[in-house]
């Protein structure tokens, strides 16, 4: 519809009532290509500030890793015959490192639900922000998280026997960033397009707790049977636990380098699919 | 009262005819939004079928209709939340399609729903907005105060936003909003579940608005006294628009006063009116409603010689919702909000109560 063509006064004017249109200044997005620093920023410290305010969840992980450790622990002691002169205890608290990444990275990214159940996520969505930068913020926010959470851990390692150096835990600490950012957008990939939180259940059941038994963290792969040992191979939370074992109990199975690859490329896809199946809901 | 500011609409000579969806934009600027045949399709279901106008800059918009009449689906393209089926839409002159960042850029949006993350304060709210929205850092510390005292919330800046009462929240959206200068803000149901106090609140906001920084504002509202606000009113149903005008010509083109009369007996009453004063009249529940042109001397000759007992006669200056009436041919709250709607209602309203 030309505007030359009405021939009625329909739209009333009020330049008068209006003052000479204000200055709007924009900043300039700090940008790289679809990572938006600005939106990441924000994306982590608002998490960030969530978790520190809600300090409660750190308890609950203190908790399920006295559980599994010592009461699960020290019950399966004497039924894993272990290689070398490890003791089950120090061989299982890798494990316990990965187990607090893999449930608070999902924790994290099942949290998006929530954000799209009480409104918030609408809040992100129709900023001027590309995708890639949401997922990548979340992602980041989550592996945070689960490192603190992780990080936490270390405080059990004297009571199991494990002597931490310095430099392996600084090198266990980047693992377990690198490990929960891919998990993270594992998750996000899971619950972009979900909408109840009955999901929440769902993903524990049929994805945390597949992961963590399927990852080696438990008893040790080298007695399993042949196609419980393909599926460990094909899980990228095993090569996590592998390289952590490495770095704090000197246990190898392989140049650390592989498993770090694995845990990388691993991060790079689900950021990708978590990217994709953002962007394919609109 | 801040609310008298708003400029009368002007005057305009009445028209035989609700004029339908050709309002296009006359003045010098280019138009705030542009819409040219948009059509949203769900499957089979066409949510938006065909809908066409323009919003000049500094205009209060309203959008009207029933639920599912296609609102919020328009209002979801025009933010680009939802890719239009065919057609163009642009808004602050970027195509909502080519250009989505330029669009999110230019516009702010309170949603009906609430969208804060009420675990973190209004501060906070604010200035994660800043970030999201690239506002520099230097000017955020200002703008936030601004806008806090804008919506009287200056008091509360590190109070979380759970403790906030649904009034309060929804000036904290409408700051939030406001705090990266868009030119043009959207506002879909913005005082629904609010007290009278709270609403007359944020119409003054508002206002302020539009008159000291010129903002466009396009709003969706069930409310019709609130609807009087706007400076032009689009009317949806159905998925297309049925009507385009300013509040006073929308109800000039209903040709005069209603009269609503309650008889012994209205079926009878109707067939009298039809066939002894040539008028037609339809029953409101107990009342035999008609339209006149001059309801002042039209009733007391009707009482003069009307054969049926009459119990009362009403006169009444028509209004917006008796436009809605008139050219949807319902109420526009009879519209069945679906569980999912009075469920929400009854949570906010639950809210507002307990804060």
């Amino acid at each position: 519809m030309a505007s030359t063509t009405t021939t009625t006064t329909t739209t009333p004017t009020f330049t008068t009532a209006i003052p000479a249109e204000p200055e709007r200044p924009r900043g300039q997005p700090i940008r790289l290509g679809p990572i938006d620093f600005g939106a990441i920023a924000m994306l982590c410290q608002r998490d960030l500030t969530r978790f520190w305010r809600e300090r409660a969840q750190l308890y609950g992980s203190l908790a399920r890793t006295v559980v599994w450790l010592f009461l699960l622990g020290t019950g399966l002691r004497g039924a894993v015959t272990l290689p070398g002169d490890v003791s089950y205890l120090s061989f299982i608290f890798p494990g316990m490192l990965a187990m607090a990444i893999i449930f608070t990275s999902l924790q994290s990214a099942i949290s998006i639900i929530f954000d799209r159940e009480f409104g918030f996520l609408k809040e992100i969505m129709v900023a001027p922000i590309p995708r890639t930068s949401v997922v990548i913020g979340k992602a980041l926010a989550g592996g945070l998280i689960a490192t603190v959470q992780g990080c936490i851990i270390f405080i059990f390692a004297p009571f199991v026997g494990v002597s931490l150096q310095p430099l392996n835990v600084l090198a266990a600490i980047g693992v377990m960033l690198v490990l929960g950012v891919g998990l993270t957008g594992l998750g996000l990939t899971i619950s972009a397009r979900m909408t109840s939180f009955e999901g929440f259940g769902t993903v524990n059941n049929f994805v945390v707790l597949p992961l963590y038994f399927l990852s080696g963290a438990q008893f040790p792969v080298h007695n399993v049977p042949d196609w419980m040992r393909v599926i460990i191979h094909l899980n990228p939370l095993y090569y996590g636990v592998e390289l952590l074992r490495g770095l704090l109990i000197g246990l190898w199975n392989r140049s650390g380098w592989i498993d770090f690859g694995v845990l990388v490329a691993f991060m790079i896809i689900t950021l990708s699919a978590a990217t994709w199946s953002f962007t394919r809901q609109e | 009262m801040a609310l008298s500011a708003i400029p009368a609409p002007p005057t305009l000579s009445s028209r035989p005819t609700v004029p339908v969806a050709a309002a296009a934009n006359r003045t010098s600027t280019a138009p705030a939004i542009e819409v040219e045949h948009l059509v949203r399709k769900f499957d089979d279901f066409t949510a938006v079928n065909d809908v066409s106008f323009a919003v000049a800059p500094g205009e209060v918009f309203g959008f009207l209709g029933p639920n599912g009449a296609g609102k919020s689906t328009t209002i979801k393209m025009l933010c680009t939340l939802l890719k239009p089926t065919s057609g163009t839409a642009r808004i602050d002159g970027h195509d909502v399609v080519k250009d989505p960042s330029g669009v999110r850029n230019s516009i702010g949006i309170i949603f009906q729903d609430y969208s804060l993350d009420d675990r973190i304060t209004a501060e906070e709210n604010l200035r994660f907005h800043c970030m999201i929205y690239h506002v520099p850092r230097s000017i955020r510390a200002e703008r936030i105060a601004q806008v806090l005292a804008m919506v009287d919330l200056t008091d509360r800046a590190k109070d979380r936003v759970r403790t906030f009462s649904g009034g309060m929240k929804r000036r904290l959206e409408i700051a939030r909003g406001l705090l990266h200068h868009p030119s043009v803000l959207f506002l879909d149901e913005p005082t629904v579940g609010l007290d009278p106090q709270t609403r007359q609140n944020i119409w003054e906001h508002i206002n302020e608005l539009r008159v000291q920084h010129g903002i466009t504002v396009f709003m969706t509202t069930h409310y019709m006294d609130e609807a009087e606000y706007c400076d032009r009113i689009a009317i949806m149903d159905h998925a297309q628009l049925i009507a385009l005008d300013t509040p006073a010509q929308l109800k000039a083109s209903l040709g005069g006063d209603r009269i609503r009369l309650r008889t012994e007996d209205n079926e009878a009453a109707l067939d009298i009116l039809g066939s002894r004063y040539g008028q037609e009249a339809l029953i409101e529940g107990d009342t035999v409603v008609f339209t006149v042109a001059n309801g002042g001397e039209f009733a007391p000759e009707l009482l003069r010689t009307f054969p049926l007992p009459v119990r009362s006669v009403e006169i009444i200056q028509p209004t917006l919702n008796d436009v809605f009436l008139q050219i949807t041919g319902r109420e526009i709250r009879d519209e069945g909000a679906d569980k999912r709607d009075k469920l929400r209602s009854q949570l906010q309203r639950r809210g507002n109560r307990g804060a």
